[in-house]
């Protein structure tokens, strides 16, 4: 027997890649280029600037055929592309933090009209006080708003999922916007090995583009696009909830899409990811910790020692964060006894982290309850070591025994 | 796992260099993963930056806190920068400067030093004290962790072009070269 008859056809796929070293910001561009969108908008903002200068290079030397508009606003981009995508167009932009904030009204707009544009969030903490630097704040603030919002933990996974939300913004059952999340700095920055797919089979896994079926600006179509609605008489309230409930018809469809899609992507490219929730060690464990992007590979290298000096403890990190996966957390949640959730931001509200809060609500659903706690790390830059993650570790275990704490961990308040 | 911090100033090419070297690691079969400090950096201005190697898929996208080896491309940085903070005992140094070992400071927890007259050697060939890519050849010549050959390939594929390339080979064969290594033999404590 040959070795090519051994060989499954994911190696086969992977074996023909080429092996590149970019950085989470680079990694973007090249997925963006792959996915072959007809129009990007941009303005740059730290720490996304390098992933749009990519994006505007590739371009210039003729290796991806987009029409680029280098609009005055995050206001403008994103009303741009709402032009283009209800004219037909496949596209794209990135942005974070305070270009966030300012595109919010066509960003609201976006997911209400079903447009299945993807924009990164090279995630960056929020202002004030000053500060550059990376954080989940802004993603988190806008969690409420209709966009389908995936984390990336690697900078493969960056470039993979990258193709993979336009797939999943398109998809007929979907037709969302979708926000790629890569932690600004630590993986915006990071240079990483990464193997780069081909653009046939990448050609060949997009299928057909049809993305303003539903809506559009199309003189062989006319139709009132975003009608006035709501208000309290006529067929005003029952077209807004008409709206609102096929806004989140969406979004419960796009989990199951969300995994076809990684599915369909780890059979074509050989590369598997977990596409709503990732289980690492649970299997026996007493406890876990969570976790949501690139915090995760310290934390895996935690949990590793640990369960090498005896402790019984797994982790549970979260892609898909919105739409929230509550199914797969309760499937994951069913093993254990005790849960510390680690955030990357700051839920003002409820004096914990924003991921904490929603985890709440999934393990009331649980049907038995389980002590759990808050840390709240890597804010504005700062880093999550394995050596935080340890103090995650004991924090959660004590849980076990004693009740929860109210109050959340802020990881970085010592350093 | 192996662990590098790069020390020094905006403009010395500190991030580009670990970048370059990840990209020669990578050459080798090896993972790398490498991350440059945040800040709002300016020419002049200390700057650090951190590359971890391994045969295994690295995982952990942190700084780096307890390094097997310190590079430094500037030759004053020393005198305003804790540069030894947290290296391994055993450590290496790979230090610019034109001075000979006795008159270099180096802390207690370093075993093994490389020398490496960048400066000088940057200003024959770029007319700029630009010591990235002969660091690059120093630190391959002081730890054996890169062959040169794959330093050099790295460069190849890099964005420098014609005499920037060119210029920068003869900096990564000069460091190389011209590089003294010692290693640091410590009485035992009594």
């Amino acid at each position: 027997m040959t070795t090519a008859i051994l060989e499954t056809p994911s190696q086969a796929q992977r074996a023909k890649q080429k092996v590149m070293l970019v950085e989470g910001n680079e990694a973007a561009a090249l997925g963006v280029a792959l996915a072959r969108p007809d129009m990007v908008a941009v303005y740059p903002i730290t720490p996304q600037s390098s992933l749009v200068e990519h994006v505007a290079k590739l371009i210039a030397d003729g290796r991806m055929d987009a029409d680029i508009v280098d609009a005055e606003g995050e206001h403008s981009v994103l009303s741009v592309l709402q032009g283009g995508a209800l004219a037909g167009a496949r596209t794209y932009t990135a942005t974070c933090g305070p270009g966030l904030a300012f595109m919010f009204e066509p960003y609201f707009r976006t997911s209400g009209m079903r447009l299945p544009i993807v924009m990164s969030i090279v995630t960056r903490d929020g202002i004030t006080p000053q500060s550059v630097w990376g954080g989940h704040q802004d993603a988190m603030t806008v969690r409420e708003v209709g966009w389908v919002q995936v984390y990336c933990e690697t900078v493969q996974e960056v470039l993979d999922t990258t193709i993979m939300a336009f797939k999943i913004a398109e998809h007929h059952d979907v037709m969302l916007p979708v926000n790629v999340c890569l932690d600004g700095n630590y993986l915006s920055y990071g240079t990483s090995r990464v193997e780069l797919p081909n653009q046939e089979d990448v050609d060949a896994f997009m299928g057909v583009k049809d993305v303003n079926w539903h809506v559009a600006l199309d003189p062989l179509r006319p139709m009132a696009v975003d009608p006035l609605t709501g208000g309290s008489g006529g067929k005003g309230p029952s077209t807004f909830v008409r709206y609102r409930k096929g806004q989140c018809r969406g979004m419960q469809n796009s989990l199951r899409v969300i995994e076809e899609v990684h599915a369909e992507w780890a059979q074509r490219f050989g590369r598997s990811f977990a596409p709503l929730v990732e289980e690492y060690r649970l299997e026996g464990a007493d406890y876990a910790i969570m976790t949501l992007g690139s915090m995760t590979g310290a934390a895996k290298d935690a949990i590793d020692e640990a369960r090498d000096a005896g402790k019984k403890v797994g982790l549970i990190k979260i892609k898909t964060f919105s739409p929230f996966p509550i199914d797969a957390l309760l499937k994951s949640f069913a093993k254990i006894q005790a849960l510390g959730v680690v955030d990357r931001s700051v839920g003002f509200r409820w004096n914990c982290g924003p991921m904490y809060q929603e985890t709440m609500g999934v393990l009331y659903r649980l049907g038995r309850h389980i002590p759990s706690m808050s840390f709240i790390g890597g804010l504005a830059g700062a880093d999550i070591t394995v050596g935080h993650f340890h103090r995650v570790i004991e924090a959660t275990e004590k849980l076990l025994s004693n009740p929860a704490p109210v109050e959340p961990v802020w990881l970085n308040e010592k350093d | 796992m192996y662990e590098v911090r790069f020390h020094g100033r905006g403009g010395q090419g500190a991030v580009t260099a670990a970048a370059m070297l990840a990209a020669a690691l990578l050459e080798e079969g090896k993972y790398a993963v490498s991350i440059p400090s945040f800040g709002f950096e300016r020419r002049g201005a200390p700057v650090v930056s951190f590359l971890r190697c391994s045969d295994r898929e690295i995982r952990q996208l942190t700084n780096i806190y307890t390094p097997d080896c310190l590079i430094c491309v500037d030759p004053t940085l020393a005198k305003s920068v804790d540069i030894f903070a947290g290296l391994k005992p055993g450590g290496t140094l790979v230090q610019a400067t034109h001075r000979p070992l006795e008159e270099v400071a180096i802390a207690d927890a370093v075993g093994r030093v490389g020398l490496c007259d960048a400066i000088g050697i940057a200003l024959q060939i770029f007319k700029k004290p630009i010591t990235n890519t002969l660091m690059l050849g120093a630190f391959a010549r002081t730890t054996g962790i890169v062959s040169l050959d794959a330093l050099k390939r790295s460069l190849e594929d890099s964005d420098f072009r014609d005499a920037g390339l060119k210029q920068n080979m003869v900096a990564l064969e000069r460091g190389y070269n011209e590089t003294t290594v010692h290693t640091i033999e410590r009485r035992a404590v009594a």
